[in-house]
C-alpha cells in the first residue's frame, strides 16, 4: 500500500487543516529553504512549494518538494501551465509520484511578462482545467491520450480559486469545471472580504470541494500598496492598510491580522492556506495567536 | 490583413553592409494599408538609402508581393532588378520569402519590416488581432472572441486568477477576453458553451510549415 496524503487524511477527518507556502531559492543554496521547512515541521499539515512564482526562475518545485520530504514535511507540489507542455507535465507528475510526493496543486501560472525572463516563450499548452484533467487521468492509470500506463499515480489533487474575483461568475464557472475535472481540494487566493468568502464557501462545499481559505501575511502597509498595484487578483482593503499604517510595529500588526483571519476561517471553513511570502518564520506565531 | 511594422533604420543599414546598389520592393496590399510598404514608404526608404551612400537601382510596387507569379514577372521584365547588389522588401514575411525565391543565387534579400499579426481592421489605421490561424476554430462557442488569441495565455476554459475588476493581468487596460466571452454568451443565453469542458488544443493540425494545394 502506497503511503497516503496526510493532507487528504486531515481534511477528510474534518480537522481544521493548515497549509503554508514556501518559495524555493533563486539558486542552489537551500539552507534558508530547509531552515524554513524545519520551522514549519509539525505546525502545518503540508507545505506548498511554488513553481517559478511570478514567473521568476527558481529551484524547481519538484526538487524543492523532495527536499521537504527529506525534512519530514509533506509537500504540496505546485505545477503551472506556463513552463511545460503536456509531455513535460505528465512526465514530471510521474516523477513526482515515484519520488514520494502525494499532493499536487495545479495552476495556470503568472504570465512571463511579470517575471525575470520576459523574453521567454509562455507555454500554456494546457490550461489549468485541462491540467487538472491530465493529472486525474494519471490518477486513473492513464495518460492524456487515454493510454494505460505501467503504474499510475494517486495524487491528492488540488487547484486554486479566487473567491473575490470581480466579476465572480466566470470564475465560478471555471471553479465548477475544475471540480468536474477532478480537483478535490482548493487553496484560495488571499481572502480579505470574509463576508464574501462566507457566501462563496457553502456553494464550493456543496460541489464536494475541500476549501482552504487563503491568508496572505501583510508585512507592512507598503507591501499592501505594492500588492494592490502589482499582484494580479489581490486586493487589500483600505481599512486593513490603515490598520497597518497606524501600528507602531507593522509586521506585528500584520501577524495579528493574519491570526484574526485564521480565527474567522476556523469557525466555518475546512482549512487555511498561509502565504507568508518570505516571512515563513512568522507562520507558527500566526497559528499560535489564532 | 497582415500587419507589419518598420524595422529601425539602423538595423536595415547594419544588415545591408557596405555600399552596393539596392533594389526596393513595396507591397500594394496589407503593407500599404499599414503605411509600411506603400509608394510613400518606398520613396522614404529610397531617400534614406541614398543619404547613407547606397545607389538605388529601382523599385517595384506590386499589388501583392506574396504572389509568386507577379514577382517572377517583375524579375523577368526588369534587368536592373537582377543586377542590384541586394534587394530590400517592404512587405510581410510572405512577401520577403516570395522575392527571395525569385532572386539571384548571390543576391541577398532583406526584410525592411517585421511581420507581427493577422488583424481585423477596426477602421483605417486601427488594427486588432482576433485570430492566430490555429487551424481549429472555436469561435462559435466563444461568441466570436478567440480565447487562443485574445487571452495572452490562450486559456480555453475560462479566466485565470489574474483577472481583476474584469481586466486582464497582462494588459490592465484591456478587458479580460473571458469576461467579454462570458458577457456575450450570457446575452445570447448560451452560457452552457462556457460551462462545457474544452479539451486541449490539437497542435498537430498546425505543424509548420503549413500548406494548402488546391491543384
Amino acid at each position: 500500500m502506497e503511503p497516503e496524503s496526510n493532507l487528504k487524511k486531515s481534511l477528510d477527518s474534518g480537522i481544521f487543516t493548515i497549509t503554508a507556502e514556501i518559495c524555493p531559492p533563486r539558486g542552489t543554496l537551500v539552507d534558508s529553504f530547509v531552515g524554513k521547512a524545519r520551522l514549519l515541521k509539525g505546525k502545518i499539515a503540508a507545505a506548498n512549494v511554488t513553481d517559478n512564482q511570478r514567473a521568476v526562475m527558481r529551484l524547481s518545485s519538484l526538487a524543492s518538494s523532495v527536499l521537504l520530504l527529506r525534512e519530514g514535511v509533506e509537500p504540496v507540489f505546485q505545477i503551472t501551465c506556463r513552463d511545460r507542455n503536456r509531455l513535460a507535465i505528465q512526465s514530471d507528475m510521474l516523477g513526482a509520484w515515484v519520488l514520494g510526493i502525494r499532493n499536487v496543486l495545479a495552476l495556470t501560472g503568472d504570465h512571463v511578462s511579470f517575471g525575470d525572463h520576459r523574453e521567454a516563450k509562455a507555454v500554456y499548452d494546457l490550461d489549468s482545467v485541462q491540467l487538472v484533467r491530465a493529472i486525474d487521468a494519471l490518477n486513473h492509470g492513464k495518460n492524456l491520450k487515454e493510454k494505460e500506463l505501467r503504474g499510475g499515480t494517486g495524487f491528492f489533487l488540488g487547484a486554486v480559486v479566487a473567491p473575490e474575483a470581480e466579476p465572480f461568475e466566470p470564475e465560478w464557472i471555471k471553479f465548477g469545471k475544475k471540480v468536474g475535472a477532478g480537483a478535490r481540494f482548493f487553496q484560495t487566493q488571499a481572502v480579505f472580504d470574509m463576508e464574501r468568502f462566507k457566501r462563496f464557501f457553502p456553494g464550493a462545499r456543496g460541489l464536494g470541494a475541500k476549501v482552504l481559505g487563503g491568508i496572505l501575511l501583510l508585512k507592512s502597509a507598503k507591501m499592501a500598496h505594492y500588492l494592490n498595484k502589482n499582484v494580479p487578483g489581490v486586493r487589500v482593503p483600505a481599512s486593513l492598510i490603515e490598520e497597518l499604517e497606524n501600528a507602531p510595529d507593522q509586521l506585528k500588526k500584520g501577524i495579528e491580522i493574519a491570526a484574526r483571519q485564521l480565527r474567522e476561517l476556523k469557525k466555518f471553513c475546512h482549512g487555511a492556506h498561509i502565504m507568508a511570502i518570505g516571512q515563513e518564520e512568522s507562520v507558527p506565531e500566526i497559528i499560535g495567536l489564532s | 490583413m497582415i500587419i507589419t511594422k518598420k524595422k529601425k533604420k539602423e538595423e536595415i543599414l547594419k544588415r545591408l553592409g557596405g555600399g552596393k546598389t539596392v533594389y526596393l520592393f513595396g507591397c500594394g496590399s496589407c503593407a500599404e494599408q499599414c503605411k509600411t510598404g506603400g509608394a510613400e514608404e518606398v520613396r522614404e526608404m529610397e531617400e534614406m538609402l541614398k543619404e547613407n551612400g547606397y545607389g538605388v537601382a529601382g523599385s517595384s510596387l506590386l499589388n501583392e508581393t506574396c504572389y509568386n507569379q507577379l514577382v517572377r514577372k517583375e524579375f523577368r521584365k526588369n534587368p536592373s532588378l537582377r543586377k542590384a547588389g541586394s534587394i530590400v522588401v517592404l512587405a510581410c514575411g510572405a512577401g520577403v520569402k516570395t522575392v527571395s525565391d525569385n532572386a539571384g543565387e548571390t543576391q541577398p534579400v532583406l526584410p525592411a519590416l517585421d511581420t507581427i499579426f493577422l488583424a481585423s481592421v477596426e477602421r483605417q489605421g486601427r488594427f486588432f488581432e482576433g485570430c492566430s490561424l490555429c487551424g481549429e476554430c472555436v469561435l462559435d462557442s466563444t461568441a466570436g472572441i478567440c480565447p487562443h488569441t485574445e487571452c495572452p495565455k490562450g486559456l480555453l476554459n475560462g479566466p485565470c486568477g489574474g483577472m481583476a475588476q474584469g481586466m486582464c493581468e497582462v494588459d490592465t487596460e484591456k478587458e479580460c477576453a473571458w469576461v467579454r466571452i462570458f458577457k456575450r454568451l450570457e446575452k445570447q443565453g448560451r452560457l452552457h458553451c462556457m460551462e462545457q469542458y474544452c479539451p486541449p488544443k490539437d497542435f498537430s493540425v498546425s505543424v509548420r510549415p503549413r500548406k494548402l494545394c488546391l491543384r
